[in-house]
């Protein structure tokens, strides 16, 4: 036993190096699961708030650029709703009753205070939190297209795993033929997303448009992903190799909104009494 | 030793908010990032032990990790640094050996003896940086670039720190 302690005593740097590291990689795994670790990252309180306030003076220097993008989406938005109306005044449509269904997605606003696009795994803090209703698991978009889903959430900040993250994988699909796939990032340019598992037969074309699938109740139905660059087929692959220009520019993000899905609560149970428990 | 009661601390919150604050948002050509914060265990004088360089190191790299939403990545990578530090040094004792009290830097040892200190651990810790966050080595050249682009990153960046402070001393 004296023995023991005298060998552990003369190897002690190495013992204590080793379980320093054992609770790294413990902490790294741990971090690797989504939605986990609820205290130390950017959404704990004494963090977000010192990156806040350094993201409050940035903000200044880009302020003409993010008004000019508000200030278009705007515009874009009032046509939208000009040629909506028309069109129900037109055609006489019924308007829809099912409360439920009208507010079926609320949208949070949100500021963007922390965004990175250099790492393999990066994550964007944002300065709306539990007080306002956020929740880990809901979609972030931005007038663009998507962002990413919330990771975990303080009271104030929310930290939301972004889509340039090579762990984040998003049901989409192509617009024009309707076939469904999956977009992940690889982690080399973050302008470019893949497109995986669209099946051999499927004829694509550059240009293509891939939304969200809705499949996952995460993201509604439809919200832009970007658009085919690149279509590689190899002789023995079962699914064609695409490569999707994303429409977002996530080096300018500066607002989002969370999409809270009010019936997501009551499609997911009712797939789990059907289905079962979701892998 | 006895004027740097309060110093080093000061110094540790030096180095992390100039990292999450400034170096965060500073990155070329998407691959070169600058770790310098690695240089406050670097730069810690002779005397440290082992366990309380890794110690240090530990709450270092959490704090870091904390502002990068990567927790244990980089408190793993700088502790490896801190436990590889001392041996290293005693590996390429200069002739006439070190001064008691003077930190390893480059004002005290010169150019090249500093170059032959710091390149291989910063190598090491941009290594196992960047590996460990990509999960593996599938990506393995693209990292290897990450690794070298930072490391002549970090490196430029603490040898202007080295001169300027070297002339203010004079």
């Amino acid at each position: 036993m004296q023995r023991l302690f005298s060998f552990i005593y003369e190897y002690r740097a190495f013992f204590t190096f080793l379980l320093l590291e054992l609770l790294c990689v413990w902490m790294v795994i741990e971090n690797n699961q989504y939605q986990s670790t609820k205290y130390f990252n950017t959404s704990n309180s004494v963090a977000a708030s010192i990156i806040s306030t350094s993201q409050n003076i940035r903000e200044y220097f880009s302020l003409r650029d993010i008004n000019q993008r508000l200030a278009e989406e705007n515009a874009e938005l009032r046509k939208k709703v000009d040629q909506r109306n028309q069109m129900l005044y037109q055609l006489d449509l019924r308007p829809i009753k099912d409360v439920a269904i009208i507010n079926r997605f609320d949208f949070i606003a949100a500021k963007v205070i922390n965004n990175t696009t250099n790492n393999y795994k990066n994550f964007i803090t944002i300065d709306k939190g539990k007080r306002h209703g956020l929740q880990p698991g809901m979609a972030a978009i931005s007038e663009a297209g998507v962002v990413g889903k919330v990771k975990s959430v303080s009271d104030h900040y929310a930290v939301l795993i972004s889509l340039l993250n090579i762990d984040n994988q998003v049901s989409s699909k192509i617009k024009r033929t309707g076939h469904f796939g999956t977009v992940q990032w690889d982690g080399v340019d973050p302008r470019v997303i893949d497109l995986k598992y669209i099946p051999r037969h499927v004829e694509l074309k550059v240009g293509d448009t891939v939304v969200t699938s809705g499949y996952n109740a995460v993201f509604p139905e439809g919200i832009l992903v970007g658009v085919v660059k690149n279509v590689k087929l190899n002789e023995e692959a079962q699914f064609h190799t695409i490569k999707v220009g994303l429409a977002q520019d996530f080096g300018k993000l500066a607002f989002v909104e969370v999409v809270k899905s009010n019936l997501k609560q009551e499609k997911d149970s009712l797939e789990l009494k059907t289905i079962g428990e979701p892998k | 030793m006895t004027r740097s009661g309060i110093l080093p601390f000061l110094a540790f919150f030096a180095y992390v908010l100039a990292q999450v604050l400034i170096l965060k948002s500073l990155v070329l050509f998407n691959t070169a990032f600058c770790f310098l914060y690695i240089f406050f265990i670097l730069l810690l004088p002779l005397e440290f032990n082992n366990l309380v360089l890794m110690l240090i190191g530990f709450v270092l790299g959490f704090s870091i990790d904390i502002f990068y939403d990567s927790l244990g990545l980089h408190a793993l990578s700088l502790v490896l640094l801190a436990y590889l530090r001392n041996y290293w040094l005693s590996a390429i004792t200069p002739q006439g050996g070190y001064d008691v009290g003077v930190p390893p830097s480059l004002s005290a040892y010169g150019l090249q003896w500093f170059l032959v200190y710091t390149i291989p651990l910063i190598f090491a810790h941009h290594f196992v940086v960047f590996f460990v966050e990509a999960a593996g080595f599938h990506l393995f050249w693209y990292t290897m670039l990450k690794v070298m682009m930072s490391l002549l990153f970090t490196l430029t960046v603490a040898l202007i720190l080295q001169y300027l402070s070297m002339d203010r001393r004079r």
